[in-house]
């Protein structure tokens, strides 16, 4: 769970273009992300030269995959060197329209990686980049690969180099152990952060990725934590009169706003962590609870049911001005912003099934993206292109599954055990 | 008390049925034939002449001592029971907030803990929200009956405590609950 030091100094270095052009030239393949209807783009991966090179191949290879905007092609056990220019005829043949070849060196006990993108079929290098790291951080240069790549076909930052925390839950449906756990955006490093001895939930990741707030609840109530990931220093929010949960930072980490519940009543208070001074942003006789800052940190969308039923609405971040922004059928819950700003996700419960959808911050343009018997807190990729969320089969433990902003990419999230409460980390600098 | 949960009930009490039709008549083994009209498995053992009977042990029957946990949750019953998304305290549930009260003025030194739970078929802090309403109404309810506040603290844990793990429309009947539990000052 802790961070090494060296995971932050990844060194890049542009390589020079083999075909001598100094900078890459326009591509003429392009992975366009706002198209629902999307045939993913076929590129090979062959397994890079040197030490982890088929291992840090794969890792790429697989995120790329996961993505849904890329089809990678077997490569049939060839390799292509990295100092020469690839063959493209052979890689026309196989049906990759993109190649992404490198080669791993030792170099005074660093690992460095050189790589190079190639439009197979314009015979010219998109990218050619050296990643220097730490041996033991080989999965996270193969990471920071992906986002490149991804990037440079996209034209859309990545989100492969980043982390989720989630509660993992164990041991049937009764008296279930809910623990919270964090692990590689891939499923890879998985760690247990609480023993489970009290149910930890909602936890929520700081801006820095390196903190996380969550609730911990115990038959004598609730606790809002902070916990920093790479010292494990857990420190409380404070005693409060009732229930005390749902918590979120706001984007710059300075303060935290959560629910406190008084006498059944729920409302949305928010803390600064300097001075440490509450204050209460709603009281209202209804239920108000899980608050989301806009990533300006102008605005909190949350979710109160004073109108009758739960529904969503925006508030200035000082408190006032409260208005509804959802109008669709059904209970709206769980609201969350995207990194971008553009959209709000959520949890729409009609017709028996529980949906996760986007709208605007305004609640026009409402898309519902997913359905199942239970469909549950939507949280976003970095790069607000892809919603991770827990799904429940009637009967069964919640999994863990991804969802593209269209709605047409959903896939098993790569963790395989019984998770619920996603939070997606910030890319991790 | 719904069919299927008759049904649950079911194995519990046939074999009670059993247990008591064999205290009535302890008879030794050897006068089976005499009532073998009906068939039983017993019968067609009863061949061999040369088993020895063994006297069954006498039963022995328990009932809670008052003022016990036990006293409390069987008595009295420990558990209410809410509408889908409502908190509100039903007819059925006043009888037995009644009795709960009623329970506790007789033992005043007891502490308890509601409990506030939903169902599955809400997001998790809704849900907490939701079971603290219901907590608090349970408060309420036993306060106005005249226990004293400071005797009762509340909690919810939303839909992550079910007692039911059942996905129909009966497991959320009994999962929308409020619990109430004794922290101390039982005998």
């Amino acid at each position: 769970m802790r961070m090494s030091a060296a995971a932050l100094l990844i060194a890049c270095l542009v390589l020079a273009g083999l075909s001598g052009a100094p900078s890459p030239a326009r591509a003429e393949i392009e992975v366009d992300v706002n198209r629902g209807d999307i045939r993913p783009l076929p590129l090979s991966i062959p397994d890079f030269s040197g030490d982890r090179g088929g291992d840090i191949a794969r890792v790429i290879s697989d995120n790329l995959g996961r993505s849904g905007l890329f089809a990678p092609i077997d490569s049939g056990g060839r390799t292509a060197e990295v100092s020469t220019e690839p063959d493209f005829a052979v890689w026309k043949s196989l049906g990759a329209q993109a190649l992404l070849n490198g080669q791993v060196n030792l170099v005074d006990g660093r690992l460095q990686v050189d790589f190079r993108l190639w439009d197979t079929f314009a015979g010219q290098q998109l990218l050619g980049l050296q990643f220097t790291s730490t041996p033991e951080n080989w999965r996270r240069v193969a990471h920071k690969i992906s986002d490149a790549v991804y990037e440079r076909l996209t034209g859309e930052k990545g989100y492969f180099d980043s982390r989720v925390v989630f509660v993992s839950e164990s041991g049937g449906r009764l008296n279930r152990t809910l623990r919270l756990a964090v692990m590689d955006q891939d499923g890879a490093n998985p760690s247990y952060l609480t023993d489970g001895s009290e149910i930890a939930l909602s936890p929520r990741f700081s801006a820095s990725s390196q903190e996380i707030t969550y609730m911990s609840l115990r038959p004598s109530g609730s606790t809002v934590y902070l916990l920093n990931l790479e010292t494990g220093r857990r420190e409380s929010l404070g005693q409060f009169q009732g229930m005390v949960f749902a918590p979120r930072f706001s984007p710059d980490g300075a303060q935290v706003a959560f629910a406190v519940e008084r006498n059944g009543n729920s409302d949305i208070w928010i803390m600064n962590l300097v001075n440490r001074q509450s204050r209460r942003l709603t009281s209202d006789p209804a239920i108000d609870t899980s608050p989301a800052f806009s990533p300006d940190g102008s605005k909190v969308v949350f979710n109160s049911d004073r109108g009758g039923s739960p529904q969503l609405y925006v508030m200035d971040a000082s408190g006032g001005g409260a208005r509804r922004i959802s109008f669709g059928e059904g209970r709206y819950t769980s609201p969350v912003w995207s990194p971008n700003g553009d959209h709000i996700a959520f949890t729409r419960q009609s017709g028996g099934k529980f949906h996760i959808g986007v709208m605007r911050p305004d609640g026009s343009d409402e898309r519902t993206l997913t359905s199942s018997y239970m469909d549950e807190g939507p949280t976003w990729a970095p790069n607000s292109r892809v919603l991770l969320f827990s799904r429940q089969e009637a009967g069964g433990e919640p999994r863990l599954w991804t969802v593209d902003v269209t709605g047409r990419i959903l896939k098993p999230a790569p963790y395989s055990s019984g998770a619920s409460d996603p939070a997606w980390s910030p890319l991790i600098n | 008390m719904t069919r299927k949960s008759t049904l649950r009930w079911l194995p519990l009490l046939s074999a009670a049925a059993i247990l008591g039709a064999c205290q009535t008549t302890p008879k030794p083994a050897t006068e089976a034939p005499k009532t073998s009209e009906a068939a039983s498995p017993a019968d067609s053992a009863s061949g061999a002449g040369s088993v020895q009977p063994v006297r069954r042990p006498a039963p022995v029957t328990g009932t809670p001592l008052p003022g016990t946990v036990q006293d409390f949750v069987i008595n009295v019953s420990d558990r209410v029971f809410f509408d889908v998304d409502q908190y509100d305290v039903r007819e059925d549930a006043a009888v037995i907030l009644e009795r709960q009260a009623a329970w506790l003025k007789r033992y005043p030194a007891v502490q308890v803990r509601i409990e506030g739970n939903a169902d599955e078929r809400g997001t998790r802090e809704y849900n907490i929200a939701l079971g603290s309403r219901r907590a608090s109404a349970v408060r309420d309810y036993l306060v106005g009956l005249g226990v004293s506040p400071s005797r009762i603290s509340t909690v919810s844990f939303g839909k992550e405590r079910p007692i039911d793990p059942g996905a129909d429309d009966e497991a959320f009947r009994r999962n929308r609950n409020a619990h109430t539990a004794i922290v101390s000052g039982a005998r």
